[in-house]
This record gives C-alpha cells, sequence and structure tokens, in this order.
C-alpha cells in the first residue's frame, strides 16, 4: 500500500495554507528529513520533509495551489518497490476530501474544533462612527492590527513597539510583520524571554513620556507581569495626585487558541476590566481592532488591549480612510433584534452571530452587541437593547465566576430590573482549566447550543 | 536599540571594579553634605513623632541613618537625571529638592501634599523635580527605573536614571530581568543598592547566597562597586565615576552602599532581630553627619555655634512642615474620583 504524504498543520490553528512549492519531483528518490516542499500559510513559510523512504510515486496536489486543507493527500510516496497501481485518492479513511474543513490534530469529522472552523461572513450593522459611503477594504484582524501600529509609528516618533519576536522574527503571529523593515531596530524592539522585567521598563518608559506598545506572546504569560501592569502603570497616576501617568498598550492574543491547554487559553478579560485605571479593549472585527489599537495608542491612559490568535487570520471589511480611530467604552449592535439581547466581545460575539442566525430560522429575533470595551464599560447600549427586548443572555469564554456577564447581570439588576422580563443568563467557559483532548475543550467553551438553549428558557420557548 | 558586540575578554574584567577613592571635601562642600544630611534626619525624626502621636497612618519607613547615600548621589546628578526608589523615601525627596511641607503633608494625608493627599509615605512623586518615586512593591522600582533609562537613550538626551533598592530587593527576580536588559541594551542606569543589612527582619547573610551585592551584576558583565554608604565623601566619589561610566554611554553599573537605618524597617517594628549595641555601635562610631561634624570642627571650618545655627534653622523648616501638615485641610471628598484616568 503506497504511503500517502498528506497536508501538515503547522501550528494550533492553522487549517488551511498553500502548497507554494515542490522540491522533488515525481520519480525520485527521498529519505527521511529531505525537504519535499514549501507550505505557506498567513503567518509562514515552512518546509515539509519526507518521514519515509522511498519514490515519489506521484504529486497530487500542484504547487501553488491555495487553500489546500490541513490532512488532504499532497503526494504519494512508494516504498520498497510499490507501484501506484490501485491507489486512488480517497481510497483510503484518512484522507480528507476537499470540501471539508478539519482541525489539525482532529482525527475526525465529529471532533472538529470547539470553534467554528471558518470565519462566518457577518452583516455588520454600520458603525455610526464610520461616515456613509466610505470605501471598505477586505483586511485580516492581523493586518489591521499591523496597519495600526505602523500608522501610529509614522506619526509619533515616541511611539514604538517592544516584545518577543517582535522584530527579527516578525511576531510570533506575525503581527508584527514588516515593522522592524519600516521603523529599526530603535523603534522595534526584540526582548528576551522576560515579561516581568520588559513590562516594567515599558512602564518606567512612559512614565517618563514615551509611547510604548508592549506585545505579550499571549496574555497568559503577562501574569507574570501583572503586577507591573496593575500596580505601576494603572496606579501611579492617582498616586501621584494626577502628575505622573503611563501612556502604554499592552497588547497580544488572550483567550483559548485551539488545543494548547489550561496555561496558555485563558481569558483575561475580567480580571483586567476589575481594574481602575487601566482601559481594556477587546475587538472581534479588523475595523474594530485598526481604529481602536490607533486610539488605544494615542490614548494617555494603559490599555489592555485583548486580541485572539483564531480571529487574525479572519478578514473583514476595514474602512478605507487616512486616519481612522474609534472611540474607546463604546459597544455597537451588530444585529438589530427584539426578542433578546445577546452581549459578547471579541470571538464571543462569532458564538453570539451564529446563534442569532440560526435563531432567526425558529422566528425569534435576537439582538447582537459587540462590547468592543470592557472599560470603560458602555452599559448604555446595553441597557437600551434590553429596555426593547427585556431578556438579555452574556456570552464569554472567560471562567463564570466574578466574570465580565457578572457584572454585566448585576448592573442590569440595578439600573434595569424593571425592564427584565427573566434572569439574566450567563454564557460562559466552564469553570475548569481548559482541557487538551478536543472533545472535552470543545465542551469547556460556549458554544452555539448553549445559547440557542438559553435564549429559548429566557423567551419561554 | 542592539548594541555592537564587544570583545569577550575586554568584556569578562569588567564585573570587578576598583572602589572610588575618596576625594576630601572643601568647606564648602561639608557644609552643604552637613545642611543636606541634617534636614533629612529632622525631617525623619519628626515624621516619627507625628506618626507616635497618630497623624501619620498606615506605614511610614525612616531613612535615619542612611543619609550619606542620597546626599552623595545627588551631588553628581544633573539636572534632568531621573530618580526612583522604594518605600523608604522621604530622604530621596528632599535630596531632589522637594519641598519638605508637601512631603510632611503627604504624609499626614492633606491636599497640599505632593500627591493631593493620595499616595501617602510611600507614594510621592515630583514631575518637575524628576523624582519618579516612592513605591510599595519590593523591587517593582528596578524596571521601572530601567525603563527610564530606556527613554533616556531614547531620547539621545544625556541624562542617567538612578534607581535605588535595598539589599532585600537585591533578590528579587524582576531586578535581574532588568540587568540584563540594561546590559544588552547598554542603558544608562546607576543602580544603587542600599544595603543596611535587613531585609524588613532578615539579616543579609540569612537571606542571600552572595552578600557581596556590588558583584551581583556579574552574570550581566555589570561592574560594581562596594562603597562605604555612611561616608558622603565616599558615595560623592563613587557616583562621579558611575555616572561617567553610564554617560560614556557604557551601560549600567552597580554600586553598593553599604549603609545602616536606626531605626526599625517601619514604625511598627521593634527590631528584635539586632542588638542595641550593634545600633549603638553605628551611631556612635559611623553616623554620616557627626562624621561631616567632626571634620567641619576639626578643621575649624566650622564653630559649634554656627553648627548649631544650622541645626536651629533646620528645624524651624522641619518645624514649619509639620505646622503646614497638619493644619493644611484633607483633600475634598470630591478628590477621591480624579486622577483615575488622564481625558483622552
Amino acid at each position: 500500500m503506497p504511503t500517502e504524504i498528506l497536508m501538515p498543520a503547522l501550528s494550533p490553528t492553522m487549517e488551511h495554507g498553500k502548497l507554494a512549492k515542490w522540491t522533488v519531483k515525481e520519480g525520485d528518490s527521498v529519505t527521511s528529513g529531505d525537504v519535499i516542499a514549501e507550505i505557506e500559510t498567513d503567518k509562514a513559510t515552512m518546509e515539509v520533509e519526507a518521514v519515509d523512504e522511498g519514490v515519489i510515486g506521484k504529486i497530487v496536489v500542484p504547487e501553488g495551489t491555495e487553500n489546500v486543507v490541513v490532512n488532504k493527500v499532497i503526494a504519494v510516496l512508494l516504498v520498497d518497490g510499490e507501484s501506484m497501481e490501485g491507489w486512488s485518492e480517497g481510497a483510503t479513511p484518512s484522507a480528507a476530501t476537499e470540501k471539508e474543513v478539519v482541525s489539525p490534530s482532529a482525527p475526525s469529522a465529529e471532533t472538529v474544533p470547539a470553534q467554528p472552523a471558518s470565519a462566518p461572513k457577518l452583516e455588520i450593522a454600520s458603525d455610526p462612527d464610520i461616515p456613509a459611503g466610505t470605501k471598505m477594504v477586505s483586511t485580516t484582524v492581523r493586518e489591521a492590527l499591523r496597519d495600526a501600529m505602523a500608522e501610529e509609528m509614522r506619526k509619533d516618533e515616541d511611539v514604538f513597539v517592544m516584545g518577543e519576536e517582535v522584530a527579527e522574527y516578525q511576531g510570533a503571529y506575525k503581527v508584527t510583520q514588516g515593522l522592524l523593515d519600516e521603523f529599526g531596530k530603535k523603534r522595534v524592539v526584540d526582548t528576551p524571554i522576560t515579561e516581568h522585567g520588559f513590562a516594567g521598563i515599558g512602564v518606567g518608559a512612559a512614565l517618563a513620556g514615551l509611547k510604548p506598545i508592549v506585545e505579550f506572546m499571549t496574555f497568559n504569560f503577562a501574569m507574570q507581569a501583572i503586577d507591573q501592569i496593575i500596580n505601576s502603570a494603572a496606579k501611579t497616576l492617582y498616586m501621584s495626585g494626577g502628575q505622573m501617568g503611563a501612556p502604554i498598550v499592552f497588547r497580544g492574543p488572550n483567550g483559548a487558541a485551539a488545543r494548547v491547554g489550561a496555561q496558555h487559553s485563558q481569558c483575561y478579560a475580567a480580571w483586567y476590566s476589575h481594574i481602575p485605571g487601566l482601559k481594556v479593549v477587546a475587538p472581534y472585527t479588523a475595523a474594530d481592532a485598526k481604529g481602536l489599537l490607533k486610539s488605544a495608542i494615542r490614548d494617555p491612559n494603559p490599555v489592555i488591549f485583548l486580541e485572539n490568535e483564531i480571529v487574525y487570520g479572519q478578514s473583514f471589511d476595514v474602512p478605507d480612510m487616512d486616519d481612522f480611530t474609534l472611540p474607546i467604552g463604546k459597544a455597537r449592535i451588530h444585529r438589530q433584534g427584539s426578542d433578546v439581547t445577546l452581549v459578547s466581545f471579541g470571538i464571543g460575539v462569532r458564538y453570539a452571530h451564529d446563534a442569532a442566525e440560526e435563531l432567526a430560522q425558529q422566528g425569534i429575533s435576537a439582538e447582537v452587541i459587540d462590547l468592543r470595551s470592557l472599560r470603560p464599560l458602555d452599559m448604555d447600549t446595553v441597557i437600551a437593547s434590553v429596555q426593547k427586548t427585556n431578556r438579555c443572555i452574556t456570552i464569554e469564554e472567560g471562567f463564570p465566576q466574578s466574570g465580565v456577564g457578572a457584572e454585566i447581570s448585576a448592573r442590569l439588576m440595578s439600573d434595569a430590573f424593571d425592564y427584565l422580563d427573566a434572569p439574566v443568563l450567563r454564557i460562559t467557559g466552564k469553570d475548569v482549566p481548559m482541557p487538551y483532548a478536543a472533545n472535552l475543550e470543545k465542551l469547556a467553551l460556549p458554544n452555539v447550543g448553549e445559547i440557542i438553549e438559553a435564549v429559548k428558557a429566557v423567551t419561554y420557548k | 536599540m542592539v548594541k555592537k558586540a564587544k570583545p569577550a575578554a575586554k568584556r569578562a574584567t569588567r564585573s570587578k571594579k576598583a572602589n572610588a577613592n575618596i576625594v576630601d571635601y572643601d568647606k564648602e562642600q561639608e557644609l552643604h553634605a552637613y545642611h543636606e544630611m541634617l534636614l533629612i534626619r529632622r525631617f525623619e525624626e519628626k515624621a516619627g513623632q507625628l506618626y507616635g502621636m497618630g497623624h501619620i497612618g498606615g506605614f511610614c519607613h525612616l531613612y535615619i541613618g542612611q543619609e550619606a547615600v542620597v546626599t552623595g548621589i545627588q551631588a553628581v546628578m544633573t539636572e534632568g537625571d531621573q530618580v526612583i526608589t522604594s518605600y523608604r523615601d522621604h530622604g530621596h525627596m528632599l535630596a531632589c529638592g522637594m519641598e519638605p511641607s508637601r512631603v510632611m503633608a503627604e504624609l499626614t494625608g492633606r491636599q497640599g501634599g505632593y500627591s493631593k493627599g493620595k499616595g501617602g509615605s510611600m507614594h510621592m512623586f515630583s514631575k518637575e523635580k524628576h523624582f519618579y518615586g516612592g513605591h510599595g512593591i519590593v523591587g517593582a522600582q528596578v524596571p521601572l527605573g530601567t525603563g527610564l533609562a530606556f527613554h533616556n537613550k531614547y531620547k539621545e538626551n544625556g541624562n542617567v536614571s538612578v534607581a535605588y533598592f535595598g539589599d532585600g530587593a537585591s533578590n528579587q527576580g524582576q531586578v535581574y530581568e532588568s540587568f540584563n536588559m540594561a546590559e544588552l541594551w547598554e542603558l544608562p542606569v546607576i543602580y544603587v543598592i542600599e544595603n543596611n543589612r535587613y531585609a524588613m527582619g532578615t539579616a543579609v547573610t540569612r537571606s542571600s547566597a552572595l552578600t557581596d551585592f556590588s558583584k551581583r551584576g556579574s552574570s550581566f558583565n555589570i561592574p560594581g562597586m562596594k562603597v562605604d554608604g555612611m561616608d558622603v565623601r565616599a558615595v560623592h566619589a563613587a557616583g562621579i565615576e558611575a555616572m561617567e561610566h553610564c554617560r560614556s554611554g557604557k551601560g549600567p553599573i552597580i554600586l553598593e552602599m553599604e549603609t545602616y537605618r536606626y531605626r526599625g524597617h517601619s514604625m511598627s517594628d521593634p527590631a528584635k532581630y539586632r542588638s542595641k549595641d550593634e545600633v549603638q555601635k553605628m551611631r556612635s562610631e559611623s553616623d554620616p553627619i557627626e562624621q561631616v561634624r567632626q571634620r567641619l570642627v576639626g578643621k575649624e571650618w566650622a564653630s559649634e555655634d554656627e553648627l548649631k545655627a544650622i541645626d536651629k534653622q533646620i528645624r524651624e523648616v522641619v518645624g514649619d512642615a509639620a505646622d503646614f501638615s497638619l493644619k493644611d485641610p484633607e483633600p475634598a471628598p470630591s478628590e477621591l474620583y480624579t486622577d483615575v484616568y488622564i481625558e483622552a
């Protein structure tokens, strides 16, 4: 039986990639370790090595093919005088069909990732902060973040980026791609792996007047630095009677990626939103990522900017404007509705959106609010919606106790009690450390089914 | 900010540095040092008194005994150089030229204090005097001070940041994270380790595997000097060398100040971990102010009467500061919600 060479997954969140180049041709002999192909994702170009000794029997996917899904057969290797006779694509059970998008490490279709595998096309209710008729350009969240930083760095010499792998490596998630070339080593600073130290250096530089953007490879690592973020960055303005503030942005991916286990999957939205002196932003769309990051860099206060690895590669329309900024602290209605209000932020908006689509088919009209900022928290927008729908469900990936949903629930209780026809329900990550097993991870994260169930409970349907 | 490579052999020799030679002070320098140190001493005595009377609350860490350190270093600083330190910060603020009355009013939690009464003993700042606090988390000021130096290098302003911390903070991990980056990026920062022998109640020999703090930068090739922190002239001389080192672009340097605090760690510390004799011996044999006084009298640069007059004048300044700090009103209740954010 010939050996099938499958499209490999190069990162925990990779779903497909481009087969950029074959470095072997049919009939070539290879031994394990030989480079046979190059694969490109939106993050990186990687080499594929042969894992067995043999002869390349057939190249199934020609070079230059885009969007080759992970686990698809890309070539066939003949070992010990085997022939191609009798082999046909799809004959073996492990091969994924082209239409099926399979999680990198998921063994079968039953365990596809907990997150919706491909980004849904969102119909975003128009943002009042974007002038009508503005030309839109499809942009990934990753590019939007990079563009925001580059634009602000061009405008202001005091803005610089520091963090692990931000410069020569071009960013662990390629968010800082190209910045080193344009701005040089002085302003795009690779740090050692030393979060507590470089967060403190960033705050010190900010107290003296610079405007650092500190990238954490993930906010999970920022726990090493949280003393400097809270005790030094957030509190100094108050402790100094208003003399000294820290105009600094701490940014990076937050929350679960895919199958990265308990120590790399936590959502810190609730933690930071607890702290007076910090602003906390958690955008979902690329337009919000760009407009809010530019505002965060200009903000004279410390801003926690929570991104999400899974949406980095997702494209959205971004307004083509010379200087597009969005106000921090303003929620946006993603979708109008009348029966129930779904409140979320970050990747949670995706769950809320998918649930709203499905509910619409069942005759239930859900309004979806993207908070965008968690501090200041735009309760006015939430309350105005609840006054209309009289019901509210919150959705977040973080833990349930003392979470963002708990806060919204408490504020609705005190400020909109008379408008509620049902208790506020929270859909959250489960009250457990994030498990690794694909099925358990799926159970630990919020899902669309839970949202629909909660909506039906509060609408008595 | 990446530095050019240096020959390894040259760098290997850098971690040990000869101690600076003490240079004798002239009359003017001696009188200045006497005045500066006595101001700190009298201020702290008054603060201790006000604490005992209940006018100062919370934590209050006095600097008595360590006055020569800030006085000697301040003498080598130029406009724009920054200072950052821990919560034992009153002496540093007075040395920076901050007003005694506003420091005292912060201690009593009044609106005229440097932080409008919102910071307290441990948290005072003065942008004008380049004093960056006043930090309550042991060791946290070290990365911050390194960040001030990062700013100086970024802006190419020629200034140097002085980050003070104690023998206790010297065991915090973030100190070494800072050392690494400071040397890697050749940041102009002087790390002044005030070794007063006790991290709260734990003697350095019980807390530190290496008690020669001047060597604490050796893993990073940061040179260090051991300095008699009770002799203001020694501190001054070491400060000159350290400033030259930083201003010439050679990166950070460590000055270990061997000093002593006479009082407890804070006002609520009875200091049972050391003998009365030990404290008394330091007071009678090494007191930084007494050393200057003896030289002034011995060289007939000042008479006892003249020195008493200086003391009287300082007592008046401190007395006025205390009066102000008790008469000044508490911050208005509306101040509770100000200074949380700067309006964007």
